[in-house]
C-alpha cells in the first residue's frame, strides 16, 4: 500500500512525542556523556578537550596502577557483588523454592520478602546505621539483641574497619534478595507440573527431581538474575553512602566516585568513570549471557 | 482522528516539554533571590517583606534544599541563562571564578567603593576577602568584589561545660595544647564513660580543616602555602607530624566509635545529647544546638596548640554570600536590596534570629554571649578562598581519605603522605 506523505507524517506523529522524550532524556544524555568523557569540564566554564587523559587518570594512574582509587572501588564493588551472587541469590532461591511449594501463608511471604526492595535505599542505609552502630550515634540494637539471646560472644563493632566491608555487602544482600526471589519464584511457577509428575512416575527422588528438572529449566531465569544482580550491585550507591559514607575508601564503590567527582565539578572525569563502568558492565553481562547459553546448550534446554 | 487533532496533541506535548524548561520566574517588577539556608529562610522572608513595605519593590525569596540540589539548580540555571537577580554560590573560590569568567556575576566594586567606600567598610575584611579578587590573582579574574557576604563562619573546638565539671575538669580552663586536650578527653572517658571527641569525619572537609589548622600551627602559613604551590612536599617531616597527630588521636582512645562514618549532622546530634565532651564544628552550630538542646551549656575554644613556633590560624571567614546576576535588567535594584540587607539593623535582626556571626562589623555587646569570643578571633582567620592558590581537588580528596584511613588505623602517616605527594606530583605534571 502506497501511503501519501501526509499519511506517513500523520502516522509518524503518533510516535513523535515518545521519540522526542526518548531523544531528549535518554539518547542526548547518553551521547553527551561520551563527549564529556574526553573533556575537562567544571559544569560552568566551556569544556576543554583533553583526549584520553581522563581515561588514563582513571585506569592507569597510581603506582601500582591496579591499586589506585578507581580499581579499589571496583574491588569493593566486586566484593559486594560476590556476596550478592552467592549469599543473596542462594537465599532468594531457597525462599522461592519454599514459597513455590504449597505452604501456609505463601502469599503473605511473597509480600513480606518484596517489601525490602521497594523501600528507599537511603532509608535502609540510615535505619541499618542506627541498628548496627553503638553510642554515640546509634542504638546498638543488634548487639543488644545478641546479648539478650545469650550470644554475647558474637557482638562486635559492626561498622568498624575490620567488618564494615562485609557488613555493607550483607546489608546490600538483605535489601536486594527480594528482587531475585520474585524473579526466581516466577520462573519456578512457569515449570509445568506435568514434568514433576513424570519424574515421580519414573521413580525420581526429591533431589533428582530438583537436579534434573528444576535446575535445568530454571537456568535461563538464573542467568537473568545473575546479570541483573551484577548490574544492580556494581551500581549500588545510595544505601552504602547512607550506611558508611565510604568508610575511608573501604566501602567506596564506583558510582560513589562518580558522584563525588560530579559534586566537586570534575564532570569530565566523572563521565569517563561512567563510561568505563558501563563498558565493564556490558562486557560482564555479555560474558554471563554467553556462559549461560553454553550451559543451556550443554543441558539441551531451549533458549527462553 | 483528523490531522488537526494530531498536530494539536503534538503541540501540547511540545508545550509541556518547553514549559518544564521555562525560564525562572521573576517577582513582578521585583527581585528574586535563591538560597539554600533552611535556618535563615524565615528571617530572609521577613526582611524581604520589610523591604517591600519600605520601597514598594517586591522581593521573592526561594529556598532550595539540600545544598547539593541547590548547587545543581544554580549551575543548570547559569547554563540556561535563567539565573535570578540574586543567588549564592556554594563551593570553592574556583567555582565563583568560573561563574565570573562566564559573565554571570556582577562586579560590585564601583558600588562598594562609592561614597568613600561606605558599603565596603561595613564588612569585616576577612569576610569580604572571600568574594574579593586581587590584582593578578591565580584565577585570572579581573580585580574586584563580586559578592555580598551576609554572615561569617568560624570553625572552632567546642566543649560541654557541665560535662567538664562532672569529669573533674575546670570549665573555665579549656585545653590550651594538644596534650591537655588528649588528657581531658581521656578523663571524660574514664570518669563519665562518654567519648572525648566527636566530629563529622565522614565528611572529609572537616578533617581537612583541622589538619590545615594544625599544619599552619606547626609549619607556619608561608610553608603551608609553599606546599600548595608545589615547593614543599607532603612527605616533609612537618607534614608527617601533622598526619601523626591523627594517629595519636586514634591511639589515645578519645575519638567516638567509627568516627569516620559519622556525618556532621549526627555529630551535632550526639554532642547535643551530651555523648561527647569535645567537638569541632562551625559557628552555625549555635543555632543547631539551640534547636536540639536549648539548655545545653557549652563554649568555644581555640585550636589546642601543638607548637609555639607559629600562631594559631582558624578556619573560617567564608560565611554565605550573595551574588548579583550580571545579566539581569534588575541588577541595580538587586544591589540596592543587598546594600539594605547588610545595614546594621537588618544584620542585627539576622543575628538575633539565626545566631550566626554577622558579616558586618558590630559592637561585641550586641552579639549573643556565646558568639562574642568568636568575634575576637576574626583577625586569625584563614580559608582556602583567601589563599593565593587552592589545592587541586584530587590532592584534597587523597588527603581527606588518607586522614580517614589513619583515624581508622588502616594506613600509617608516612604511607598517606607518600600517596598524597604522588597525586600532587601527577597533578603538577599535568
Amino acid at each position: 500500500m502506497n501511503l501519501s506523505f501526509r499519511d506517513k507524517f500523520s502516522n509518524f506523529s503518533f510516535v513523535l512525542p515518545a521519540l522526542a522524550i526518548f531523544s531528549v532524556f535518554y539518547l542526548y544524555p547518553f551521547f553527551y556523556t561520551f563527549v564529556l568523557s574526553f573533556q575537562k569540564y567544571d559544569l560552568i566554564s566551556n569544556p576543554q578537550f583533553v583526549g584520553f587523559d581522563n581515561f588514563r587518570e582513571i585506569l592507569f594512574s597510581g603506582d601500582p596502577w591496579w591499586k589506585n582509587d578507581w580499581w579499589s572501588s571496583m574491588y569493593n564493588g566486586a566484593f559486594i557483588t560476590f556476596w550478592a551472587l552467592t549469599f543473596q541469590n542462594i537465599l532468594a532461591f531457597a525462599l522461592a523454592l519454599c514459597v513455590d511449594k504449597v505452604i501456609r501463608l505463601n502469599k503473605f511471604y511473597r509480600v513480606v520478602f518484596f517489601i525490602l526492595p521497594v523501600l528507599s535505599e537511603i532509608i535502609i542505609g540510615l535505619l541499618m546505621k542506627q541498628l548496627l552502630s553503638g553510642e554515640p550515634i546509634g542504638s546498638d540494637v543488634l548487639n543488644r539483641w545478641l546479648y539478650s539471646m545469650g550470644l554475647g560472644g558474637l557482638t562486635g563493632e559492626w561498622l568498624g574497619e575490620e567488618t564494615v566491608r562485609l557488613v555493607t555487602a550483607l546489608v546490600h544482600c538483605w535489601k536486594g534478595f527480594g528482587w531475585a526471589f520474585i524473579i526466581l519464584l516466577a520462573g519456578l511457577q512457569n515449570i509445568p507440573e506435568q514434568l514433576y509428575e513424570a519424574a515421580r512416575i519414573d521413580g525420581a527422588n526429591a533431589w533428582q527431581t530438583f537436579y534434573k528438572v528444576t535446575v535445568p529449566l530454571l537456568l535461563p531465569v538464573m542467568a537473568l538474575v545473575f546479570v541483573l544482580t551484577i548490574l544492580g550491585t556494581m551500581q549500588a550507591f545510595a544505601m552504602i553512602l547512607a550506611l558508611t559514607g565510604g568508610a575511608g575508601g573501604l566501602t567506596e564503590v564506583p558510582v560513589m566516585r562518580i558522584y563525588d567527582h560530579l559534586r566537586i565539578r570534575m564532570a569530565g572525569l566523572a563521565c569517563a568513570e561512567g563510561v568505563v563502568l558501563g563498558i565493564i558492565l556490558i562486557f560482564v553481562s555479555f560474558t554471563m549471557l554467553f556462559i549461560s547459553k553454553k550451559i543451556r546448550e550443554k543441558y539441551g534446554v531451549l533458549p527462553s | 482522528m483528523t490531522a488537526h487533532k494530531i498536530f494539536g496533541a503534538v503541540a501540547v506535548c511540545i508545550g509541556i516539554l518547553c514549559g518544564g524548561c521555562a525560564g525562572t520566574e521573576t517577582a513582578d517588577n521585583g527581585i528574586t533571590l535563591w538560597h539554600w539556608m533552611t535556618d535563615r529562610d524565615e528571617a530572609f522572608q521577613e526582611l524581604a517583606d520589610r523591604y517591600t513595605e519600605e520601597t514598594g519593590i517586591p522581593v521573592k525569596i526561594k529556598l532550595f534544599f539540600p545544598p547539593g540540589l541547590y548547587s545543581q539548580k544554580v549551575i543548570a540555571a547559569a547554563r540556561a541563562g535563567n539565573l535570578p537577580e540574586i543567588f549564592g554560590i556554594l563551593g570553592e573560590k574556583k567555582t565563583l571564578s568560573s561563574f565570573i569568567q562566564a559573565g554571570h556575576v556582577e562586579n560590585l566594586t564601583p558600588r562598594m567603593n562609592a561614597q568613600d567606600a561606605a558599603w565596603e567598610s561595613r564588612f569585616y575584611p576577612e569576610t569580604l576577602a572571600v568574594v574579593r579578587f586581587e590584582e593578578d590573582n591565580a584565577y585570572g579574574v579581573s580585580r574586584g568584589i563580586y559578592g555580598v557576604p551576609v554572615d561569617t563562619t568560624v570553625l572552632q573546638f567546642i566543649y560541654n561545660t557541665e560535662l567538664m565539671e562532672e569529669a573533674g575538669l575546670d570549665p573555665d580552663a579549656p585545653p590550651k595544647n594538644y596534650a591537655q586536650f588528649i588528657d581531658a578527653g581521656q578523663k571524660a572517658r574514664e570518669t563519665l564513660g562518654i567519648d572525648g571527641f566527636i566530629c563529622g569525619w565522614a565528611e572529609g572537609w572537616l578533617l581537612n580543616a583541622l589538619a590545615t589548622e594544625w599544619a599552619i600551627n606547626i609549619m607556619g602559613e608561608e610553608k603551608f602555602q609553599a606546599t600548595i604551590a608545589g615547593e614543599i612536599a607532603y612527605t616533609n617531616p612537618q607534614w608527617i607530624e601533622v598526619f601523626t597527630l591523627f594517629e595519636d588521636l586514634r591511639e589515645s582512645g578519645i575519638l567516638a566509635n567509627n568516627i569516620t562514618t559519622i556525618t556532621n549532622k549526627e555529630a551535632e546530634d550526639a554532642f547535643a545529647r551530651g555523648n561527647a565532651l569535645f567537638s569541632f564544628n562551625g559557628s552555625w552550630a549555635v543555632n543547631v544546638y539551640r534547636q536540639l538542646s536549648p539548655g545545653m551549656e557549652y563554649r568555644f575554644f581555640a585550636l589546642p596548640q601543638v607548637s609555639d613556633d607559629h600562631p594559631v590560624k582558624i578556619w573560617g571567614g567564608a560565611g554565605s554570600a550573595f551574588m548579583v546576576n550580571a545579566n539581569s535588567p534588575l541588577k541595580a535594584k538587586a544591589s540596592d536590596f543587598l546594600e539594605w540587607l547588610t545595614e546594621k539593623e537588618q544584620q542585627k535582626y539576622l543575628v538575633a534570629e539565626t545566631n550566626n556571626l554577622p558579616a558586618v562589623k558590630m559592637q561585641r555587646e550586641s552579639l549573643p554571649v556565646i558568639l562574642r569570643p568568636l568575634v575576637d578571633d576574626l583577625g586569625a582567620l584563614t580559608h582556602p578562598n583567601v589563599w593565593p592558590y587552592n589545592e587541586d581537588s584530587r590532592v584534597l580528596e587523597a588527603m581527606n581519605r588518607g586522614l580517614q584511613q589513619i583515624v581508622m588505623g588502616i594506613k600509617e602517616p608516612n604511607e598517606v603522605a607518600e600517596k598524597v605527594q604522588s597525586i600532587k606530583d601527577r597533578v603538577t605534571e599535568q
